[in-house]
């Protein structure tokens, strides 16, 4: 039987990392990822979880652990946030490079100096180009729901994933969150069967050195991998919706149907967005709020469908490329680029380093977005200069 | 150190076709392992020579799988593997992490530290040809003193001693280190037979000489091996617990020191320095003595150190 059980984000993890019956998880503690592996290392010691826990000594070397348990074939798990999730950079290259379905929760933290242990998506956002997936939670349900559907996604495409929730918005902060029958999960995600695996007596060699003759191909394959996660997500989570009573998607829309103005959103912000978007419309105002769930692959298919015909678009970034503008804002411009008529973008920048994002910003924001005539990448708010 | 009846067993997992250099004995110590691991093997190999000697993607000379790995990360990719393979049943597999002195005694320590620490059940094999010879000659840790490499030059040669690993791995008290080298295939081969009964971190320091790195013809790489063991440049040892040390062989004779350096270009520039000769005999003097008490604190005596030429 499935039960409710009041948990933070990060034990919301935990859970469904041991729903996932994950069979090796090694981590390094970091702040604010911490209590995940803590509860994990229990829940292991206990018994309750057949897994095998390795504590490291760094995050470079827990996700090392991850990729040579996962390519001898065991389910594995780790979980970083900000400067653990940077040292483990080249490894992120590794284990997408060696196709290896590991699934990590990176809970979201502002990049130091100056030091900082808030909210803020700069660290997962810089790993854009590993070849993970990325999935942004908005709940303490999603967390717990997103590690069990990350890993069916990435067994399939052999691609590792990521998830990302906030740091103390959603890792410290207590919710219910609904843990499903054990029996129901294995259902949607049966045990691992690796297609490919180190076997003993098998002589195979992985990741051996690539000539300018071979190598391309497999950065063709990833991309493909990729493009076809697309799908495989969508199916994924409609299965899950099913099974489980949910409403996943690629993108999350609320109050889009005849929206004249769309707040883009991720994360945690999102629930905040949400508030402010249901205020506004029982003042009469026509706006929408859009969440965007998955990040890579991106989905540029449902982002054009949402925004197409728009009067204005507000892209809200906790995070920024420097030199360019906020990266949620790129991606969707990006994506935009071949839709006509243009819908003006205006790019947010909000909410770094953990500050506070209320409902009253958000409908500063949208009456500061129909105000504006001139396209805007780069806004800044609440920032004291 | 028995050489009587000492058997090799005939089965080849390194196939010819590998593309090692002629005389590089971290191919002929590659062999070696593996003729005394047998069959039921996974390796790992960290960025080092043998990311190019086993063969590229479309190739691949060992018999064994091999997962290769970032330049750091042997050991902690072979904790891995054996986790994985451990949670899938194949609980005796040996898991052997294969890297050069660069990703074991200057990049990849901190991850060896770790798995060592933690008493990881894997074999850890440095085959330390003294210097970065994949990237072409450049000094590491394991560099010796007074050596040239690319990074430094006969003018300003190597003037740090070469960092004494095993003593690192000892500190950390596993349960078996040994020092090897293919130029004594018998000590090699019964050391690996012997590590592979035991559960938990087993280190190997393989003395592996390299030809175009040392700067010497390729014949001469098994006798430069033989040289270090007879001067005392590299003792032949086992450290168990990091308590119980064994020397495993003395030469009886006195070699100078001189016929070990004089083979390799790489010590040519020394001769005109001879005072630096005399510093590296001081260190191997001080090194030997050290070892000398360790094994008499071990076993009472140091009577029972094998003292025979077996080679010259």
């Amino acid at each position: 039987m499935s039960f409710k059980k009041v948990l933070t984000g990060n034990h919301a993890v935990s859970y469904g990392a041991t729903s996932a019956r994950v069979q090796v998880i090694s981590a390094y503690p970091i702040t604010p990822q911490t209590t995940i592996v803590e509860l994990l290392s229990e829940i292991v010691a206990e018994g309750k979880l057949d897994a095998i826990f390795v504590n490291v000594e760094s995050e470079h070397s827990a996700m090392s652990a991850c990729i040579g348990a996962s390519a001898a074939g065991a389910r594995a798990f780790t979980a970083t946030s900000a400067q653990g999730l940077a040292l483990m950079h080249e490894m992120l290259h590794w284990a997408a490079g060696a196709r290896l379905p590991i699934v990590m929760a990176n809970v979201n933290r502002a990049m130091a100096p100056p030091w900082s242990i808030w909210t803020e998506q700069n660290d997962s956002l810089s790993q854009r180009d590993t070849g993970w997936m990325q999935f942004y939670v908005e709940s303490n349900q999603e967390a717990y729901d997103y590690v069990i559907i990350a890993y069916k996604v990435a067994e399939q495409v052999l691609l590792p994933a990521m998830l990302v929730l906030d740091a103390f918005v959603l890792s410290h902060t207590s919710e219910p969150v609904e843990i499903y029958d054990q029996e129901k999960v294995d259902e949607f995600l049966p045990p691992y069967e690796p297609k490919f695996a180190i076997e003993p007596g098998k002589p195979i060699s992985y990741g051996a050195l690539s000539k300018p003759d071979t190598y391309m191909e497999f950065r063709y394959k990833m991309q493909k991998a990729m493009e076809k996660a697309v799908d495989v997500m969508e199916k994924e989570m409609n299965l899950f919706n099913e099974m489980f009573g949910r409403n996943y998607g690629l993108v999350e829309p609320y109050m889009m149907d005849d929206a004249d103005y769309v707040i883009v959103t991720s994360g945690a912000m999102t629930s905040t967005a949400r508030a402010a978007v249901h205020e506004m419309r029982e003042e009469g105002k026509k706006v929408g709020l859009l969440k965007m769930k998955t990040f890579r692959p991106f989905p540029f298919k449902k982002v054009r469908e949402m925004l197409k015909g728009r009067k204005k678009v507000a892209v809200l970034d906790r995070n920024i490329s420097f030199g360019h503008h906020g990266i949620f804002y790129e991606e969707i411009k990006s994506a935009m680029y071949p839709v006509e008529p243009k819908v003006p973008l205006y790019g947010y920048i909000l909410g770094l380093g953990g500050r506070d994002v209320t409902v009253k910003d958000i409908k500063e924001i949208y009456e500061d977005l129909v105000k504006r005539e001139e396209m805007e990448e780069i806004i800044w708010k609440g920032v004291k200069l | 150190m028995i050489m009587r009846n000492w058997q090799v067993p005939l089965e080849e997992n390194l196939l010819e076709g590998h593309v090692a250099c002629q005389g590089c004995l971290g191919a002929l110590a590659m062999r070696l392992m593996l003729k005394g691991l047998g069959d039921n093997v996974a390796v790992a190999i960290p960025a080092c020579c043998w990311t190019i000697i086993s063969g590229d993607v479309l190739y691949h000379a060992l018999k064994v799988p091999v997962f290769h790995t970032a330049f750091e990360t042997a050991a902690i990719a072979a904790t891995g593997i054996k986790a994985g393979l451990t949670m899938r049943g194949k609980k005796d597999t040996t898991v052997l992490a294969w890297a050069g002195d660069g990703g074991t005694f200057d990049i990849g320590l901190q991850a060896i530290s770790g798995a060592a620490e933690r008493n990881e059940d894997i074999i850890y094999a440095v085959y330390d040809n003294e210097a970065y010879m994949n990237t072409g000659i450049q000094r590491s840790s394991a560099t010796p003193y007074g050596a040239w490499t690319t990074t430094t030059p006969a003018k300003r040669p190597e003037d740090k001693p070469k960092k004494d690993i095993i003593e690192i791995l000892a500190a950390h008290r596993v349960p078996y280190i040994a020092t090897v080298t293919p130029a004594y295939p018998e000590d090699f081969l019964r050391k690996v037979k012997k590590a592979k009964e035991i559960k938990g971190f087993r280190f190997f320091h393989i003395f592996s000489p390299c030809p175009p790195g040392w700067k010497m013809p390729s014949d001469y790489s098994v006798q430069a091996a033989r040289l270090a063991v007879q001067t005392k440049v590299f003792p032949l040892l086992e450290i168990e617990n990091g308590e119980k040390y064994t020397i495993n062989y003395e030469y009886p004779k006195e070699v100078p020191l001189e016929d070990y350096l004089k083979l390799q270009g790489r010590f040519k520039h020394l001769f005109k320095t001879p005072e630096k000769i005399e510093v590296i005999k001081e260190q191997i003097k001080k090194r030997w003595e050290y070892l000398v008490m360790r094994h008499k604190l071990t076993h009472g005596t140091t009577d029972n150190i094998v003292r025979k030429v077996f080679y010259k």
